[in-house]
């Protein structure tokens, strides 16, 4: 998988360079979020401008680190969403636990 | 004329192949001459609820063995999608999983949900030695 990590400031900004985001490389973005929270990088913006498609895996992989980083009192927050994926999180109502954001930079911003 | 597809595609028992068949559903969708509602909307659920599949079959019916494979038919009649996802193992019983809580925030078990949502009809049978889930949509 393919993706861009960048720190600004106390939040680093994860941009997920796929197309898909699915059963076949979801567990890699996970394990890169397990990385940043043993880093103590607990506020995390995850763009997902550049993906038109998200599964079930790939949503469960951005709900385990929304989960980890809430635990360790911090936030994982999403922007960039194309209109088809985030009707896959209205579908299964994450829209309701994610903050989203037009932009990575508004994202950013609002920590 | 009447519209009459039929597609017989076997992959080995790996992720990879997802977005194959994925992009094969789409196209077949964008293909489809009479549907009068979203075709952009249809490729994108058909995308995804054979995404859905195969990865339930891949992960859990075939248990990740790279020596199986996944066994997919797409086909368009009397008004209907029809598709079938055939695995080579024990099987996972949909019927039995719950609808998922959306208060809690499991990592998991949102795939069979998806598939309910966006398909008219979906069934889980012993086939062949294996089982197919079958779902089904009807095009009008």
């Amino acid at each position: 998988m393919i993706v861009k990590i960048e720190e600004s400031g106390p939040v680093v900004l994860i941009e997920v360079k796929e197309e898909r985001l699915d059963a076949h490389n979801s567990g890699e973005l996970k394990s890169q979020m397990l990385n940043l929270f043993e880093e103590g990088k607990n506020s995390i913006v995850v763009d997902l401008q550049e993906v038109r498609f998200v599964d079930s895996s790939g949503l469960g992989a951005l709900v385990s680190g929304f989960k980890n980083a809430s635990a360790r009192n911090g936030n994982l927050k999403l922007s960039g969403l194309q209109p088809q994926v985030k009707s896959m999180f209205e579908l299964t109502r994450l829209h309701r636990v994610f903050e989203i954001f037009p932009t990575a930079q508004e994202a950013l911003a609002s920590f | 004329m009447k519209e009459k597809i039929e597609v017989d595609i076997r992959v080995p028992n790996q992720t990879r192949y997802l977005s194959l068949i994925g992009k094969i559903g789409e196209e077949i969708a964008r293909t489809l001459k009479k549907y009068k509602g979203d075709r952009n909307e249809l490729a994108y659920h058909i995308n995804i609820v054979l995404t859905e599949a195969m990865a339930n079959a891949i992960r859990h019916a075939n248990e990740g063995d790279p020596r199986k494979e996944v066994h997919i038919t797409i086909a368009i009649k009397q008004k209907c999608l029809h598709i079938r996802v055939f695995d080579e193992g024990q099987g996972f019983d949909i019927s039995s999983l719950p609808a998922p809580d959306f208060e809690d925030l499991d990592e998991h078990g949102r795939g069979v949900y998806i598939i309910r949502s966006l398909m008219d009809r979906v069934s889980y049978k012993k086939y062949n030695g294996g089982h197919v889930l079958e779902m089904v949509k009807t095009l009008s």
